[in-house]
């Protein structure tokens, strides 16, 4: 299963490479979503501290939103999902190695570039560190739990906002616990309750959603 | 007795068409004695007042909303497992009750909230998780909409339940946390300090009418979802024609 699941991560990083475009805009839309923020409720440097890690944590779920539908979509078009489902290999092992995929070529991005942004809304080094660090144990998490929203709507006709209502309430926890140790950090109680709770969410997450992810492609199958 | 018996739609169907109108009269009749109870009967409340009394409709529908979900996941689990198609079709015919009842107890409560706390919304854990819940129902709606091949629409509908059902503890206690840590106290649930026997009656009462009316209305529901997607099969079309 190893090898498996390491060959469809090489064969997924390889397609990212070579269409840039695809996963750029999801970064772009962070980007361009964060620096919104400002412009609407004022530049208030306090203000701002007070909404970053929220703001950016938001943006963070939508902007995995924007780039989960693609993650099965177009091996669905071209055929190749149903070979592989069909080949001995576990379902599961191609679940992972999709969302491990999907979160080098889109979380790891995104957490470069936060420290930027966390820069742009005042926030200080600590709590920037707190909030790289939070979105490094929660944007696995956003990749699983989408890998299951992103098989249940396989191939059906807009796709892409389905899987948003399905998936946001689910990323309630992530969105609580990640905002909130940064915000436990600037208020001075400290982030390691919420990281913990964190960890345990991506944990839970990482052993229920493969399985509902791959159940929901066989179903979605036929 | 052998339950398999009433998982062929044909038994089911007729076991149900017998079982609706009881059900129904007695959601009426017992509606009817717990509003006379919660509005008559029950003494006003020495720190609310008159407007306590949407208790007699507010817990008992957020109650029912809650239990609903759960119930859904129960007979997606049961279709999944056994491939049962009745399974499915309890599944889809509760999901538009539970995400009703949990809407009433969310309108309830902004209705309630507003003479108690002096606003319509505070986003208090319970406000904020009986809110997701109401989420995710609309999204269990809106994925079996979306699907039009039946088989893949329930299978996909059960397992995106079961996906919540799972969440659901977890949100819960997120968002309880949440609150506790950055909303403090100043405001919360003003929970009735003691309730007088007869309120407890009322409430009583009325659960009773909103579980009467739920599998009413849901095996009412299940019948129509029955003749639809056994349309083709011989009993059905007889039932058919005796309708036209």
């Amino acid at each position: 299963m190893g090898r498996f699941l390491l060959s469809v991560v090489r064969r997924d990083l390889t397609l990212a490479a070579r269409r840039r475009g695809d996963w750029l805009t999801a970064l772009f839309f962070f980007v361009l979503v964060s620096s919104l923020f400002p412009l609407s409720v004022g530049p208030e440097p306090q203000l701002l501290q007070r909404i970053g890690p929220g703001v950016l944590w938001v943006a963070a779920t939508l902007a995995s939103l924007l780039s989960l539908p693609r993650l099965f979509e177009d091996d669905h078009r071209d055929g190749s999902l149903e070979q592989m489902l069909l080949s001995p290999s576990p379902v599961v092992g191609l679940v992972l190695g999709k969302v491990l995929a999907h979160w080098l070529v889109f979380g790891l991005p995104l957490l470069l570039v936060t420290p930027l942004l966390g820069l742009q809304f005042n926030l200080p080094a600590e709590a920037i560190a707190v909030l790289v660090f939070s979105l490094l144990l929660g944007t696995p998490i956003l990749s699983l739990l989408g890998a299951a929203g992103a098989a249940l709507t396989l191939g059906l006709r807009g796709g892409g906002v389905l899987i948003t209502l399905l998936v946001l309430p689910l990323y309630v926890p992530a969105l609580i616990f990640g905002a909130g140790a940064v915000g436990g950090i600037l208020s001075g109680t400290g982030a390691e309750a919420h990281l913990s709770l964190l960890g345990a969410f991506f944990l839970v997450s990482f052993t229920v959603a493969p399985w509902i992810a791959a159940a929901s492609l066989k179903v979605s199958l036929g | 007795m052998n339950l398999y018996h009433y998982a062929s739609p044909t038994t089911f169907y007729r076991l149900a068409g017998g079982l609706v109108p009881w059900l129904a009269w007695a959601a009426g009749l017992l509606a009817l004695a717990g509003l006379y109870i919660g509005f008559f009967m029950a003494p006003t409340d020495f720190q609310q007042g008159e407007a306590y009394r949407i208790i007699f409709i507010h817990v008992p529908a957020a109650w029912m909303g809650m239990f609903i979900y759960v119930v859904m996941a129960f007979w997606g689990a049961i279709g999944l497992a056994f491939n049962a198609r009745l399974a499915f079709v309890m599944m889809r015919a509760l999901a538009p009750t539970g995400a009703l009842l949990t809407f009433v107890a969310l309108w309830t409560g902004a209705v309630w909230g507003k003479p108690m706390w002096g606003t319509w919304w505070v986003w208090d854990a319970r406000l904020t998780s009986t809110l997701i819940l109401f989420f995710l129902y609309l999204g269990t709606l809106a994925l079996w909409s979306a699907i039009e091949d039946t088989r893949r629409s329930d299978r996909a509908g059960a397992l995106l339940t079961l996906f919540g059902v799972v969440n659901v503890p977890i949100i819960l206690f997120s968002v309880v946390w949440w609150n506790t840590l950055h909303q403090g106290s100043s405001i919360g649930v003003t929970h009735a300090p003691r309730m007088a026997t007869v309120m407890m009656v009322g409430v009583l009462t009325m659960t009773a009418a909103a579980w009467a009316y739920t599998i009413a209305v849901t095996l009412a529901r299940a019948r129509r979802i029955i003749l639809e997607r056994e349309r083709k099969t011989e009993w059905v079309q007889r039932i058919l024609a005796q309708e036209a």
